[in-house]
């Protein structure tokens, strides 16, 4: 067990964290603000890899632009968190959550399928941009300089949009709407409108995750479920809705996972849904969410 | 959580004299499928009637207790990997099997429904996905007994002999006479959950879906009853699992993967949660529309997520409950002319 | 017969109420009364074990029930009406009553008979008492808000209680309501012999049926007495009527 094997993890897991940290911020504010526990995240996060994948591609003859094709691929799923949001959740807000989940499941169904019939099943993938090709030495071990971006832009960007949702009297709003959507609305604020734009931050967050993983990890089906179910641990062990709870809870399962599979390589599934199932049992509210008993 | 009453599955109590034994007369109407019917025909109806069990086993819970499982299909797992297991590698014959996947199903539930019932909601739903997808780490894993990834091949059928003392029976393909076990166990074991539905015990529960404050207050330890509602649930799931073991003639990790606890869950939703039938002809009908639609297209998941917008935009009360309004609108309308 | 010693319960540091004591004989009919945010509610939340106190005694009938869940208090003859019609509302208004007969009755755990049939006829006398027969087929959620009220009261009465506390129990209703349900609860109690402790904003009705009156002010007793006494504790009329009383 040398240095560089531990910092080597470290990297690895806090690298895994940040990224996480990206996506599940969008899935704790929605849950937060609109109570509504979004499966379909997941897939956002996977169109948008597939968009950037797309953009890349068309952009290759005038010479690939990744950046433009990460931004491209956030906007347009924004767009399509735009459409899902007015087009569908909003009719179902005031029922029963039950509605509300399952909606987003019926949507990892068909996004699903839709991605699979667009860009089939073979696994894609992106360049790295030439920019940030290479790595740097840190105790020993090298770290791509890809990786070290997504450690310190991910949580910028996320820090950045909670940061803008806490100062800006939209932020206030969208807080005063999650305790009392009704009475917000008596008040004379658009709660309808708050929502949606919250959707569509949420959304983008998601898109732009998936386009910056592709220089990672490929592009393949079954990409949307694996990240879900990563992000619903993370939101479960920091608290759902806390935007600070998601990214300790990113740390720590960035952590975990990685220290984890290298003691036991066997067991690393089984430790993250023990890790999540001990979480609710012993203090559901996680690490920094408003206690529920 | 105020709720415009029209759009919860509200459904006027039936009159308690009309009582019809639906369960004896599907028996009956089943029965003879292996004469009439074809090979494939025996082999959709052992598959509805395995998932119709599974989704009514749910519905105690998401209908009557009001309960969102997400983690059914742990118990549905549990019960067909102890059968299998135990009939393949231990030899041991299926009498005896068979209540062991329910019991061991029934176990599970138990430690996992008393975590589970202190938390609610969404916690609760979390908590139940946490629990099913740790059981399918296990059986993923767990090389030595569960096989892994390679899961229990060769699951064998159970001993049929007896069924050739029955006159008409004996004649019957291996396949026929597993369908006619299947539909005895599975008929006795939905009357079963009928009568705990209807009884005393019953009403406890639809009282806790209803206001779980107010069951409280007149007396009800709502944890003991949620508890309860849980381990005859995962029961009847871990038998309804044992069976599908030998229908396929193996039980797979992929058996208890959590998209099989959404699939049981739209099945339950699509007949109408509020019906007891309702999972059933929910199972009817995906395992149908699944077995067609998979003949002409890969996309079964588009088509299932469509299927459940329609659903929840359209069709809140699913196939029984659009009946029902059918029903009922039908009724106003030839009132009016008479 | 119910002795409240020094209850007391906080709030982060918001004091809801304070070392309240109250002793209710049997039979008796006692009002808890006071302004706004006096803390009554929170006063019956810790005497039906909805919350825990920071401190104090509920005594009934000498036993401690701090600390009870919900389900045993009940179970121990306190029972219980809500401010907000509390009942099942997707439930016929028989079957509510009737499930509360059950429950009391310890037929809960019956797997064998079916629901429908034990105690349906003290079930509809209950109703019947309550002034709801005419309805007793209807789903409970489509009700008028008034007779949601009587329903609850009728799902209260069904656990058979000693001690019946009412959280408002006229509250949005007319005055031709009021008057029916104060009748009612007085005919009810009578028959019983029920104890009454209930809270109230309509000074008509407290003083109508009261035996003894207690205030609560910012979470503390401020007066305790026989209706006449209370009325005239001058400072119960400078709480309640501002300086100049």
């Amino acid at each position: 067990m040398t240095v560089s094997l531990i910092a080597g993890q470290v990297l690895s897991g806090l690298t895994t964290a940040m990224f996480l940290f990206l996506i599940a911020s969008g899935l704790s504010l929605v849950f937060g603000v609109m109570r509504v526990l979004n499966f379909a995240h997941g897939s956002f996060y996977m169109i948008g890899a597939y968009l950037a994948w797309q953009v890349v591609s068309w952009l290759q003859p005038m010479g690939a632009d990744f950046w433009i094709a990460a931004l491209a691929a956030g906007a347009g799923v924004a767009v399509l968190g735009a459409i899902v949001e007015r087009l569908l959740l909003r009719h179902l807000y005031g029922l029963e959550e039950l509605y509300q989940l399952l909606l987003t499941y019926a949507l990892v169904l068909i996004l699903g399928d839709v991605a699979k019939y667009t860009w089939g099943t073979e696994q894609l993938s992106v360049h790295r941009p030439p920019i940030l090709d290479g790595g740097v030495p840190v105790l020993g071990t090298t770290l791509p300089l890809y990786n070290l971006f997504i450690m310190l832009v991910g949580p910028a960007i996320a820090i950045g949009g909670g940061l803008l949702l806490s100062r800006s009297s939209a932020g206030r709003m969208l807080r005063a709407a999650a305790q009392d959507r009704e009475m917000l609305g008596a008040l004379g604020a658009n709660v309808g409108a708050l929502y949606t734009f919250m959707f569509i931050i949420s959304s983008f967050l998601a898109g732009l995750a998936g386009a910056l993983i592709t220089p990672i990890e490929s592009v393949v089906p079954g990409m949307d479920v694996q990240i879900i179910v990563q992000a619903f641990i993370v939101v479960v062990i920091g608290g759902l809705g806390s935007f600070w709870g998601t990214f300790w809870g990113a740390v720590i399962y960035g952590l975990t996972l990685s220290f984890g599979i290298l003691a036991f390589p066997e067991f690393s599934l089984f430790s993250v849904f023990l890790l999540m199932a001990v979480v609710l049992i012993v203090r559901p509210w996680g690490l920094f969410g408003r206690p529920i008993r | 959580m105020s709720v415009p009453l029209t759009r919860t599955l509200v459904r006027p109590a039936a009159p308690p004299a009309r009582r019809v034994p639906w369960t004896l007369l599907i028996f009956l109407l089943l029965l003879p499928l292996p004469w009439i019917g074809s090979r494939y025909d025996v082999f959709l109806m052992n598959q509805i009637m395995i998932d119709a069990l599974f989704a009514v086993s749910l519905n105690l819970l998401l209908g009557t207790t009001g309960l969102v499982s997400f983690g059914h299909v742990a118990y549905f797992g549990v019960g067909a990997y102890v059968c299998g297991i135990l009939m393949k590698t231990c030899g041991v014959p299926f009498i005896i099997a068979f209540p062991a996947a329910g019991l061991g199903a029934a176990f599970f539930s138990l430690v996992f429904g008393y975590f589970c019932v202190r938390l609610t909601k969404i916690y609760f739903a979390m908590l139940t996905l946490a629990f099913s997808q740790i059981v399918w780490a296990v059986c993923f894993k767990w090389d030595a007994v569960t096989g892994g990834d390679q899961g229990v091949a060769d699951v064998p059928f159970p001993d049929m002999h007896w069924m050739d003392a029955v006159p008409g029976l004996g004649e019957l393909s291996q396949n026929s006479k597993f369908y006619v076990l299947t539909l005895i166990l599975v008929a006795v074991s939905i009357a079963a959950i009928g009568q705990i539905t209807r009884s005393p015990f019953g009403r406890m529960l639809t009282a806790i879906r209803d206001n779980r404050e107010r069951a409280a207050f007149i007396g009800l330890n709502v944890r003991a009853f949620e508890l309860s509602a849980f381990v005859v649930a995962g029961g009847f799931a871990g038998l309804s699992g044992a069976l599908y073991g030998i229908f396929t003639r193996g039980v797979f990790p992929d058996y208890v993967y959590w998209p099989q606890s959404a699939q049981v869950m739209i099945m339950t939703i699509l007949g109408g949660m509020n019906y007891f039938w309702g999972p059933a002809i929910g199972a009817l009908v995906l395992d149908w529309l699944n077995q067609e639609i998979t003949n002409y297209t890969q996309y079964w998941p588009f088509v299932l997520g469509s299927i459940l917008l329609v659903l929840l935009f359209a069709l809140p009360g699913g196939v029984l409950g659009g009946l029902a309004r059918l029903g009922g609108a039908l009724r106003r309308w030839t009132a009016r002319d008479a | 017969m119910l002795e409240i010693q020094n209850l007391s319960k906080s709030f982060g540091g918001f004091r809801a109420v304070s070392a309240v004591s109250l002793f209710v004989e049997t039979r008796q009919i006692v009002a808890v009364i006071g302004p706004n945010g006096a803390g009554k509610s929170t006063f019956f939340n810790l005497i039906t074990g909805h919350l825990r106190p920071d401190g104090g005694r509920v005594l009934l009938d000498g036993r401690d029930v701090i600390g009870l869940p919900p389900h045993r208090i009940c179970g121990l003859g306190i029972g219980r009406s809500f401010q907000l019609a509390n009942i099942f509302p997707r439930l016929t208004v028989l079957q509510n009553v009737q499930a509360a007969l059950l429950a009391h009755r310890g037929k809960g755990r019956d797997f064998w008979s079916r629901s429908e049939t034990p105690f349906r006829d003290d079930a509809a006398a209950l109703l019947a008492s309550v002034g709801l027969a005419a309805v007793a087929d209807e789903i409970a959620g489509t009700l008028a808000y008034g007779n949601q009220k009587q329903l609850e009261l009728g799902i209260a009465l069904a656990s058979d209680p000693k001690v019946l506390l009412l959280d408002e129990p006229t509250a949005g209703m007319s005055a031709g309501e009021t008057h029916e349900t104060i009748a009612l609860l007085q005919r009810i109690a009578v028959e019983r012999g029920l104890t009454l402790l209930f809270t109230e904003h309509d000074m008509a009705v407290v003083f109508r049926i009261a035996q003894k009156i207690a205030v609560l002010y910012q979470g503390r007793k401020l007066a305790e007495g026989a209706p006449e006494e209370v009325r005239a504790n001058p400072e119960v009329r400078r709480v309640y009527l501002g300086e100049h009383a």
